[in-house]
């Protein structure tokens, strides 16, 4: 097995909200609440759940736009917590960002080509300006864009071209890890599966580690290798890909899987669905016990008083569920 | 069945500072009593714009409605006055958008907004209006209705606004629903809720809906029939059942094998649809989706083919190449 690239160690994330024109008590956002998993060289883990579950937040964290409440990410081995400023800034050349929505994380008075030799220059990487253009050209051939492209502005491409700039902006970093925040999601169908080819591509070719956030169940069965299904700030499902969606175990991830509906109206009519109850609580109050045990199908008793830790049910296989 | 609308060659456009575009370019569809119909196509494709031309919503002066008759029961509404089809907007044909929170006013209490169709469009009594208010938000599942009534939009989660916004088009008991995107925005379990709740509601009380959606498996979950849109045209119809097992334009069979599915087995790869999205105001002569067409001729890039018969009754598509896209083929 390769090497481990990134260790996430029982990370929580708290905000403190509240306050407000009158002042009032503030409270505590449990955005992330102990979260760990690994994610070895060159393999793709996806991270799903619904809004306001922390998946975002864990990404921000290891991006280094968050600081941690309390515990450790290390990276290539050493603990980001403890590096100086130097050292900060080469971590952050090798950790790079795709967002979800190409439009509003490009400059739009900047052309494509000057958002790409922006940073190639900042960090020192090119920094002689005619090596810089031909970099640019290459990164943008990387990406299935033509030479002309670096003159347009963004407003002038389509969504999935924006996208491609994105894709070509964190690659030119050199990254080793990419966090990919819902990168398809605000394209088209038609476009979607071209980007989604584009990364796996890109991975294949650079040796790149994605941790991919993502809603889409289906898109993230296809591009990881493992999942990790979270809720409320907690991961309560991880393994697999295949095992994730064939041998689901925690009620949740089961809830998640039946609720997504599939292209095919005679499959759709003879399926069984599992609609949840209710929404997800608010993570400011969150439930006792099981987070997830009002809208639980299966819930009892037990379940509202205490958590149930993230356990290896089966080899290489947790689930946080006392009945799984 | 007999039909509640019958859409016959609308065609909308717009003055944009690109030039003119046709957004809507001569499309007919029916729905009958009753029943669910879908509109599929990607962002730009006109879907949109067609449901708010039969609401008569297209913004003036950029958009117009150029031509082409819209029968309500019957009658054409592009033929009532403002006044007339003030009447049918809420009352005969109502509409749920993909973003609650840009349809609900902010700055009043969600009673008033449930009260003043029914007020209005009813002749209801402030306290009728009310009671038909509580028992609106009980149809939609929310709970404790006395209370919510005194509360604001923003005092609502998603997933609630959007029950809201479907009990104020059912408020004034409507024949027909226009949803674009309804849950669009919102979670997937929630998705799933809202969608469960439109289709329960809309077989209880017999209201016909068109949803407007670019997710197919929605549309395959709740549609009776479904017609595709492409670059302002409706390029395939035809009953859910037929267009998924025997789809015959290239592009409906590439939306269907672009996207990964959960009832399959992972495929090494996807297959996308090749280029981009049509720009509307540079659409190229001929069929608009020759450019990205694997099976296109010099006649697809020469004549624009008009939707024709292929398959089962009430299918049909707009493809010279239709007859070759057999399921043989399709598997190759």
């Amino acid at each position: 097995m390769s090497e481990v690239l990134l260790q996430v160690e029982n990370l929580v994330k708290h905000f403190s909200v509240g306050g407000g024109l009158r002042g009032g008590h503030a409270g505590l956002v449990r955005a992330v609440d102990g979260v760990s998993f690994t994610l070895r060289r060159g393999e793709t883990l996806g991270l799903v759940g619904e809004s306001g579950c922390g998946k975002t937040t864990t990404g921000r964290c290891i991006l280094l736009l968050e600081r941690p409440t309390s515990g450790r990410i290390v990276f290539e081995g050493s603990d980001l917590a403890a590096l100086d400023a130097a050292a900060l800034r080469a971590v952050r050349r090798r950790i790079q960002v795709i967002f979800q929505d190409p439009y509003s994380s490009l400059n739009p008075r900047m052309t494509i080509g000057q958002i790409l030799a922006e940073p190639l220059k900042v960090h020192g990487i090119v920094r002689e300006k005619r090596a810089r253009t031909d970099r640019v050209r290459e990164l943008l051939s990387q990406v299935g864009l033509l030479p002309q492209h670096a003159e347009r502005y963004p407003h002038q491409l389509s969504g999935g071209q924006r996208q491609r700039v994105g894709i070509a902006r964190a690659l030119a970093m050199e990254p080793s890890l990419i966090v990919c925040d819902e990168p398809v999601s605000a394209l088209d169908v038609s476009i979607q599966a071209q980007i989604i080819n584009l990364l796996e591509d890109l991975q294949a070719r650079y040796g790149l580690t994605y941790l991919f956030i993502a809603h889409d169940l289906s898109v993230v069965r296809h591009i990881s290798n493992r999942v990790a299904v979270m809720y409320l700030g907690r991961i309560v499902e991880m393994t697999d890909r295949r095992r994730l969606y064939e041998e689901p175990l925690h009620p949740y991830t089961r809830a998640l899987l039946s609720a997504v509906p599939i292209p095919d109206p005679e499959l759709e009519a003879r399926r069984e669905h599992t609609v949840l109850k209710g929404e997800v609580p608010s993570p400011l109050n969150p439930p006792s016990g099981c987070v997830f045990h009002p809208r639980c199908p299966k819930a009892v008793e037990r379940c509202a008083a205490a958590v149930p830790p993230l356990r290896e049910i089966r080899s290489d296989h947790l689930a946080a569920c006392d009945l799984a | 069945m007999a039909a509640l609308l019958e859409v016959e060659n609308l065609r909308t456009q717009f003055q944009t500072a690109a030039g003119t575009v046709q957004a809507v370019d001569g499309i007919s569809y029916t729905v009958n009593e009753g029943e669910t119909v879908a509109i599929v196509g990607e962002s730009g494709c006109g879907k949109s714009v067609s449901a708010l031309s039969v609401m008569r919503l297209v913004a003036e002066p950029a958009g117009r409605i150029e031509s082409g008759r819209i029968l309500y029961k019957g009658r054409d509404l592009l033929a009532l006055s403002e006044e007339e089809m003030r009447d049918i907007r809420g009352r005969e044909i109502a509409m749920v958008f993909q973003e609650p929170m840009t349809s609900l006013n902010p700055v009043l209490t969600i009673g008033r907004q449930l009260t003043e169709g029914p007020e209005i469009h009813l002749g209801m009594t402030q306290a009728d209006a009310r009671a038909r208010a509580v028992e609106l938000l009980g149809l939609v599942g929310i709970s404790d209705p006395e209370r919510r009534l005194a509360q604001y939009p923003h005092h609502f989660s998603g997933g609630m606004r959007q029950r809201l916004m479907i009990a104020m088009a059912l408020a004034c008991k409507p024949s027909l629903i226009l949803a674009d995107e309804p849950t669009t925005a919102l979670d997937v379990t929630i998705q799933a809720q809202i969608l469960e709740l439109m289709r329960s509601l809309s077989r209880r009380l017999g209201v016909a809906m068109v949803i407007i959606t670019h997710n197919l498996g929605v549309v395959a979950r709740y549609a009776d029939r479904v017609n595709v849109m492409y670059a302002g045209r409706i390029i395939e119809k035809g009953s859910a059942a037929e267009i998924y097992a025997d789809p015959r334009h290239p592009y409906t069979l590439g939306l269907l094998r672009s996207v990964p599915r959960l009832d399959e087995p992972r495929r090494a790869r996807l297959v996308p649809i090749e280029g981009q999205p049509p720009d509307l105001a540079r659409l190229p002569p001929g069929c608009s989706f020759a450019p990205r067409c694997v099976y296109r001729t010099a006649r697809c890039e020469a004549e624009a083919p008009a939707l024709a018969a292929i398959g089962a009754p009430g299918h049909v598509a707009a493809c010279w190449e239709a007859g070759r896209l057999t399921p043989r083929e399709r598997a190759a």
